[in-house]
């Protein structure tokens, strides 16, 4: 099974995103009933279960599918949460409810794969700094759901920008941050009630200044401790690997020959999960030289980068990304806040794509993750602009597919094809216009924004009771 | 198409360092002119400022004419806050003059000190339609950040067309912090540099400190606080605006502007009494302190429709994303607030506020700043096709559309492409 999962890894990304989506953890317990019950790979279960929700007709839409494709005087019937129908003149049963959506668009929802709502929520007081275990520099056993405050009143925009799934990932302190966590963007008393089922697990790691400013300046402590430079990041990161493979060895040879079980080390854990494949590695890393490294390093130790994260830099190695298959999480136009973001350009996201490579739009922020849409619509705009031409269609896979794939969770969304949860939105206008608004988001079929009806925007429990409760946001 | 316009522009830039202003003529513009939107609009420029507008078609001879076709044409935008050009890299201190926690000066500092035209900002923040820029501490700066100063982006010397054109005041939160520990900290400091300030240089006859403010604060602090300069205050909860309209009306002289104000609706109809204008940011709608509880992107619409004296900024990295403010006025409209408004908010309102004669306006006697566009300009699509300042066009390149060209072709073939540029 080990082998047969290794191997994997060395596949296309798409087999090991399928491969790994969701399935990873079933199919180990599946084929080997000794782990299974050595210890419990899920022990925080999500709880989420979709909402109630009746049969909804969004009719004449103009409809972006998500994977490519655009349709005119469309229709998509969502009904018992999937997509259940989509084509021209869709015939309404009984109790559906037709919406008429001429002059309006429809999409699958948008998926950020790089939030820390919840982690560092609003309001961003000192005693909700959850995001960071800065206490060293290798902290793979700790977990973002663990520090997600479900009443972040950030989810509650993100859902009025459309946003039906999210990565909360931990920051970028660390060279290796903690396990992510994938939610569905809907409020829950508790962080097990978003957690999207049956998501695999992901990996935050780090490259570059981060962490070595966070530890080798040590806080202004002079002299700090490791790393101090990048070369101290990478030495952190391949000791780290080692020990993560002699950890793995070691439960495969007690699953193979039996004896006393090794003791558990919850670092390590999660390390032996990614060399096994069953966790998807999203790492921070802005230049193209530090993403080469990081890349040998990948195939040095046998896994994989599924995203580099803000890859400010992809432009310059779009080439060996598609080669590699690796996806790039980028904003449209950020840059120059530190020096590893200098050469950030305008056209990052386009010249990804047109070489072939896998491309997100991520937001890293309480106000991007409100218009995603917007950040494709720019960067879509200042591709053209240099002679770079993609569809509009084209572009919507920054926003729901590719970042779907990158969450192992393309089999259950991300596009608006037949049998897929319904995670759709309804856009009053052209979604890659400044001036267009969500107005309606359903997941998972049940409607959970609705910018008619006051009634269909959530209110966290922090803002009841608060200036502006219930406002229009 | 886009890459002519380039062409055209390099071209034009290696001239227009030290070349006078074109005397042009613009025909068939969709023309926002600082007020009001025309459609077949004509504008004339001569020697860097606008001369005349009409709609006809007899023109003075000797114009450069040029067809817009009906594109939009606005005056040069007008970034209402920014530290566009004195910071090249965020995080590198040694590059970042925005603030100076470790500085004895407060209201001395003198921001445009660090300007620098050669910044690679500048251009960055130009190419996308921004010709003019009051330049101010962080919002994170000191309770007596400095004195801002107005700016174009040509990116040459002698760019500054206004030093110490305000005094920046950060109140609420961020000045508690900084001065004692207290919003009464924060007050006490502010009214006894008020004290400092109108009795200088009497009290600094003896001794070089007053109640607050050593000499040369004090001295830099007197403009403002007799009312002779624009004093530009950092709040945002409703009761810290309150308190700031209450100052107002017990110093009518002073000339305020509030900066934040993300609160600014639940006190509307006071700060429109008061005729002390705004800046805000219109994406502003989290609570992301406990000074904005009340935050929403309907703040813009709310504060327009009770007649506050509104200009719009982009607040989240203002000193290399200034040029979203284009985006964050398209949201705006997006929220309410009408399409003209919002184009106001980003021209002639941050001119009017900072007192700069001439800009953001295009009618005659305006300065000759503006943008040509490929669409409507506050859409994210859009962008500028050629750009003009006092009647210069300007180059449409930065460091990132070097960046770019470089990289468009992979190819290494012969040589690495450090070579091409």
């Amino acid at each position: 099974m080990k082998i047969a999962m290794r191997l994997a890894v060395a596949l296309s990304a798409a087999t090991f995103l399928t491969a790994c989506g969701g399935g990873g953890q079933d199919t180990e317990n599946e084929t080997n009933g000794e782990q299974a019950e050595a210890f419990d790979r899920d022990p925080y279960p999500s709880t989420y279960t979709p909402y109630p929700s009746g049969a909804v007709l969004l009719q004449n839409a103009t409809v972006y599918d998500g994977v490519g494709n655009v349709f005119e005087n469309y229709d998509v019937l969502l009904e018992g949460g999937n997509i259940a129908g989509m084509g021209e003149d869709l015939d309404a049963g009984d109790d559906v409810e037709v919406i008429d959506a001429a002059g309006k668009f429809v999409t699958p929802g948008i998926i950020d794969n790089h939030s820390h709502l919840g982690v560092y929520p609003s309001p961003g007081v000192s005693a909700h700094q959850d995001g960071n275990e800065i206490s060293g520099p290798v902290t793979a056993e700790v977990w973002a759901e663990h520090g997600v405050w479900p009443q972040d009143p950030g989810f509650t925009r993100a859902l009025a920008g459309g946003v039906t799934s999210m990565q909360i990932l931990p920051g970028s302190a660390n060279l290796f941050g903690g396990r992510g966590v994938t939610l569905k963007n809907v409020l829950s008393r508790t962080v097990q009630g978003m957690k999207f089922p049956d998501a695999p697990y992901t990996l935050k790691m780090a490259c570059g200044e981060n962490p070595k400013r966070v530890y080798g300046y040590g806080g202004g402590r002079f002299p700090g401790g490791a790393p101090y430079s990048r070369m101290g990041n990478v030495a952190g990161y391949r000791n780290s690997w080692i020990e993560a493979r002699a950890y793995q060895e070691k439960w495969d040879a007690w699953e193979a020959d039996g004896g006393d079980m090794p003791t558990r080390n919850l670092e390590l854990d999660t390390l032996a999960g990614v060399l096994d494949g069953d966790i998807l590695v999203h790492m921070h890393c802005y230049r193209a030289d530090e993403m080469a490294q990081v890349i040998d390093m990948s195939e040095e130790f046998g896994y994989k980068v599924t995203s580099f994260h803000h890859a400010v830099e992809s432009y310059k190695i779009a080439d060996v990304l598609a080669e590699k298959k690796i996806c790039s999480s980028m904003w449209a136009d950020w840059w120059g806040f530190k020096m590893e973001a200098y050469d950030g350009i305008r056209e990052n996201i386009p010249l990804v794509h047109q070489a072939g490579a896998c491309a997100i739009v991520h937001s890293d922020s309480d106000i991007g993750i409100q218009r995603l849409n917007q950040e494709a619509a720019k960067a879509l705009a200042d591709g053209r602009r240099a002679g770079i031409e993609i569809s509009d269609a084209d572009a919507w896979t920054w926003l729901s597919a590719n970042p779907a794939k990158s969450l192992g969770i393309f089999d259950q969304t991300g596009s608006l094809e037949i049998g897929k949860d319904a995670d759709v939105v309804l856009w009053n206008g052209d979604p890659f216009s400044s001036y267009s608004n969500a107005e309606r988001v359903y997941i998972d079929g049940a409607l959970m924004f609705d910018l008619e009806q006051p009634d269909f925007t959530p209110v966290t429990d922090f803002e009841l009771g608060q200036p502006g409760e219930g406002d229009l946001k | 198409m886009i890459f002519k316009f380039v062409a055209i522009a390099a071209s034009t830039s290696l001239i227009c360092a030290s070349a006078l202003a074109q005397n042009l003529a613009i025909q068939n513009a969709t023309l926002f002119d600082g007020e009001t939107v025309r459609e077949d609009a004509t504008l004339v420029i001569r020697d860097g400022t606008v001369v005349a507008w009409a709609d006809d078609d007899r023109l003075p001879s000797g114009l450069e004419i040029i067809d817009a076709e009906g594109a939009w044409i606005t005056p040069g935008i007008f970034s209402a806050f920014s530290q566009v050009g004195i910071v090249e890299v965020g995080a590198e201190d040694s590059t970042n003059d925005t603030s100076a926690g470790q500085s004895s000066f407060g209201a001395a500092l003198d921001l445009s000190d660090g300007f620098n035209p050669r910044a690679t900002s500048i251009d960055i923040t130009r190419i996308e339609g921004v010709t003019r820029m009051a330049v101010a501490p962080s919002l994170g700066s000191s309770l007596f950040g400095g004195q801002g100063f107005i700016a174009t982006t040509t990116g040459e010397p002698g760019s500054i067309i206004e030093r110490r054109a305000f005094t920046f005041i950060n109140l609420g939160e961020g000045g508690a912090s900084i001065s004692g520990g207290s919003r009464p900290a924060a007050w006490a400091t502010l009214r006894a540099a008020f004290g400092d300030a109108r009795a200088f240089p009497t009290r600094y006859l003896a001794h070089s400190e007053g109640d607050a403010l050593g000499r040369m604060d004090a001295e830099a602090f007197t403009r403002a606080a007799r009312g002779d300069q624009l004093l530009l205050i950092a709040v945002s909860r409703e009761s810290d605006i309150r308190e700031v309209i209450a100052l107002k009306k017990a110093m009518s002289n002073l000339q305020i502007g509030i900066i934040g104000a993300q609160e600014g609706w639940m006190a509307a109809d006071a700060l429109a009494d008061a005729d002390i204008p705004v800046i805000i940011d219109p994406y502003d709608n989290l609570p992301g302190s406990f000074a904005q509880l009340g935050a929403t992107q309907q703040n813009a619409a709310r504060l327009l429709d009770a007649g506050v004296t509104t200009a719009f900024a982009y607040f989240d990295n203002s000193s290399h994303q200034a040029r979203l403010i284009l985006q964050s006025a398209g949201n705006a409209v997006g929220s309410g607030v009408d399409h003209t408004d919002a184009l106001r908010a980003i021209t002639s309102v941050p001119a009017d506020i900072f007192g700069i004669d001439g800009a953001g306006r295009l009618t005659a006697g305006s300065l000759g700043d503006l943008v040509i566009w490929d669409g409507d300009p506050l859409e994210v699509r859009s962008a500028p096709v050629r750009i003009f300042i006092d009647g210069v066009e300007q180059p449409l390149e930065s460091r990132q559309t070097k960046l770019r060209d470089r990289y468009l072709k992979l190819d290494e073939s012969e040589r690495p492409l450090a070579y091409k540029r």
